[in-house]
């Protein structure tokens, strides 16, 4: 029963921050609702017996891109409310073209047959030592490409944030 | 008594949907460039929540393994998409991103 009020609270977190990220005025509080909307996504990851996933995405969300975040707005100095709005017309076409959207993929999942598990349930699998497993053994490749993806990225961000390129 | 036995998998796919379409409408709702960054990373978030939750249902740990890689393209993406964002502020003094209508016809 604890389950079922704790799933409520924290999707019910979740989609308020969301709205929130999108609907404040002010960035920095746009990126402190974003970080609340992690914590909420965390707490879900901690139902779903993933506490592993859950320590890594409050550490690398919450922690480094987000401050990423809010070290750009700070450095740019963006900390005030000073967004030229849209028109009317656009923000009536945007709440329409969103909400479409949400209607069209909640009734294709309605219309969908329930899942049957063909594994029996686990609930070790979120575990350090069975995601390493699974990552090391089967996803070797992808985890050394995406080593590279990050070094790559690494340089293009030093790249574009230069003064200018000799 | 776990999660699986109490909640069903279509409220965690609705919940998804939910946060996604959330997603979808700040990136057509605003202007301001950062806050477009954002709702991109709301909508990862989405698709990982999904991942996470059909891998704990299924008993299965690929899923959770996809979500790291996951979080390995959004840093990368964050961090050369803020890298073009102070470049453009740079060079046009606003986040609006109606400014960088060069290529529009």
């Amino acid at each position: 029963m604890i389950i079922t009020y704790m799933f409520y609270l924290l999707s019910f977190l979740a989609i308020m921050f969301g709205l929130m990220v999108v609907l404040s005025k002010n960035p920095v509080h746009s990126v402190l609702y974003l970080v609340l909307t992690f914590f909420a996504i965390a707490g879900h990851y901690v139902l779903l017996n993933a506490q592993f996933l859950a320590a890594v995405h409050i550490i690398v969300y919450a922690g480094a891109i987000m401050v990423l975040f809010l070290y750009i707005i700070m450095m740019l100095n963006l900390n005030k409310e000073a967004e030229p709005h849209k028109s009317l017309w656009i923000k009536a076409s945007a709440a329409v073209a969103a909400g479409s959207l949400l209607v069209v993929l909640v009734a294709s999942i309605k219309g969908t047959v329930a899942i049957t598990p063909s594994n029996e349930f686990n609930p070790n699998i979120g575990l350090i030592e069975n995601l390493g497993q699974t990552l090391f053994k089967d996803y070797l490749l992808p985890f050394e490409v995406s080593s590279v993806l990050l070094l790559a990225a690494m340089v293009g961000a030093v790249m574009l944030a230069k003064k200018s390129i000799k | 008594m776990s999660i699986i036995q109490t909640i069903p998998i279509e409220w965690y796919l609705f919940l998804s949907t939910v946060l996604f379409a959330i997603g979808v409408f700040g990136v057509l709702f605003r202007r301001n460039a950062i806050i477009i960054f954002m709702s991109i990373e709301l909508m990862l978030n989405a698709v990982n929540l999904l991942l996470v939750a059909f891998s704990s249902y299924l008993s299965d740990s690929k899923g959770q393994v996809f979500v790291f890689f996951i979080m390995a393209v959004a840093a990368a993406e964050v961090a050369v998409g803020l890298a073009i964002l102070s470049m453009v502020y740079r060079n046009t003094n606003s986040p609006d991103i109606n400014n960088l209508n060069k290529l529009k016809w």
